[in-house]
Formats: structure tokens, C-alpha cells, sequence
């Protein structure tokens, strides 16, 4: 039986790898038996990966000639 | 007068120019990954395009302070977050609000409230636009973005955030905790309203 409140304390950190061997394994066991947080995880998962993807703006080629140009003189 | 001997001056001379264009151009090569962070540390393109020249003007009058083999990317951001704060941008840009409570799942039950449940196989972006992205990332208060930018998007760790910010790991973890949860709440309002 999944108790959703722990499960969702332990989602940021299971996103970024951070919990140890034995809280990762909890987590796993939480989530695998508890469609509403596994729903929940997936879609935190995605939105981490979309917030990177959407954030993402190609540096404009202007500004990369005039960072060139502030190199010291040789 | 000390004697000088010219071939070994020479050589070191030589030497130090080889190590400050080698530097430039290190420091060249990452300059779309600081762009990258730079552009969502600040409310505008412009504000980002100035702001990566201050920064990269002082790299390279400061280059010899870098010490070779560590991590100039965390280094060159941690210029240009200083600098950042210098300008009080920080003062002037940071909107007035009070940051939501709200959980880790407050933008998903919020989706699920208007749109339905989140079927297994369906994307974010079916949800969420970019522009709902980049509005909500730029309405969190600077000290949560600053940290959420540096981990989500520059993809530091923990540990290089906390350097670069000059704050405390831990401070980094809860103000990531934060961070994550009120541009959670920002996304609901712009992706519901």
C-alpha cells in the first residue's frame, strides 16, 4: 500500500539521484505500486526534461563575434 | 640591476601568451552553455546579451586567477552571477510576490483538475507550451530561479551551484525544493487561466 505523502517526499530527490541505496529502493517499491504517484513521477520526470528543452535559446551569433572581439590583444 | 637572461624571458613570455589563448579559447567554446543560463538568470535577451559581455570581458582580464583543470564553466557562471548581483538587477527585477505553497504535485492535480488525467503515455508538451515555460521560469523571485537555472537547466550539481552562488549545499537543496515547487505554481496559473 503506497502512502502518497512519503512517496511525494521522496520524488525530487529520487529525480535528481540523490537518495541512498535504501530510499531509492522505498521509492521504487512506492511507485510501483501506486499508479497516482507513478503517474505523478513520470510526468515530473518529462517536465524536468521539457523545462531544458523549452529553456534552450541558440546563443545569437552577434553576441558570439563580440565575445571573440573582447579576447586580450596579442 | 639584475642580470636578465632574454632566451629564458622569452620563452617564458611565449608561454604564458600559448596559456592565455588557450584560456580564450576554452573559454570561447563554453560560451553557449553560459548563454544558455545566462538568458533565463536575467527577464531579457538583451539584459543576458550584456551581461555575457561584462562577464567575459572580466574572464579575460582575470584569466590568470583560474586555476587549470578545474571547472571553467562553473567559474565563468560564477562571474557572471556576481556581476548579476552587483548590478542589483536582482533589486529592481524581482517581481513582488508571495511565493505559493504549494506541493510537488500541484501543477499535475492542477492539470488533471481542468484537462483530465494524465494518461501514461502523454507528453507535457501536450499541456504546456515553451511560452508557458519562459514565463514562469522568469517570474520566480531570483534566489529560487538562480538555482533552479543553474541545476534544471546548466545542469551543475548541487555542489558547483552552492560555489558558484557562494551559498551553502544545503541552502541550494531547499531553495531547489522551493524553486521547483512555485515555477510548478506559476506554470498552473499560465497553462489553466
Amino acid at each position: 500500500m503506497c502512502d502518497c505523502s512519503d512517496c511525494e517526499k521522496l520524488l525530487q530527490p529520487y529525480l535528481d539521484r540523490v537518495l541512498s541505496v535504501a530510499e531509492e529502493l522505498e521509492a521504487k517499491e512506492h511507485l510501483a505500486a501506486c499508479d497516482y504517484c507513478d503517474r505523478r513521477y513520470r510526468f515530473e520526470e518529462e517536465l524536468r526534461m521539457f523545462v531544458r528543452q523549452a529553456a534552450a535559446e541558440p546563443m545569437p551569433q552577434e553576441l558570439r563575434e563580440r565575445l571573440a572581439a573582447l579576447r586580450l590583444a596579442h | 640591476m639584475s642580470e636578465t637572461r632574454p632566451e629564458t624571458d622569452a620563452r617564458r613570455i611565449a608561454a604564458e601568451a600559448r596559456d592565455r589563448v588557450r584560456f580564450e579559447e576554452d573559454a570561447l567554446a563554453l560560451s553557449d552553455q553560459v548563454y544558455r543560463v545566462a538568458r533565463h538568470l536575467v527577464g531579457s535577451r538583451e539584459e543576458a546579451e550584456d551581461l555575457m559581455q561584462e562577464a567575459y570581458a572580466r574572464a579575460f582580464r582575470s584569466w590568470r586567477s583560474f586555476t587549470p583543470g578545474t571547472n571553467l564553466r562553473a567559474w565563468l557562471l560564477r562571474i557572471l552571477t556576481n556581476l548579476n548581483i552587483d548590478r542589483g538587477r536582482r533589486l529592481q527585477r524581482t517581481p513582488d510576490m508571495q511565493p505559493l505553497e504549494a506541493g510537488d504535485y500541484y501543477l499535475v492535480d492542477k492539470l488533471e483538475e481542468t484537462g483530465g488525467p494524465i494518461a501514461h503515455e502523454e507528453r507535457v508538451d501536450q499541456r504546456l507550451s515553451q511560452d508557458n515555460i519562459v514565463a514562469a521560469l522568469s517570474a520566480v523571485p531570483h534566489d529560487f530561479r538562480d538555482v533552479v537555472v543553474l541545476v534544471d537547466i546548466g545542469d551543475f550539481t548541487y555542489q558547483d551551484a552552492a560555489q558558484i552562488l557562494d551559498i551553502p549545499v544545503g541552502t541550494v537543496m531547499s531553495r531547489l525544493h522551493r524553486g521547483r515547487r512555485i515555477l510548478k505554481a506559476q506554470l498552473a496559473e499560465e497553462a489553466v487561466v
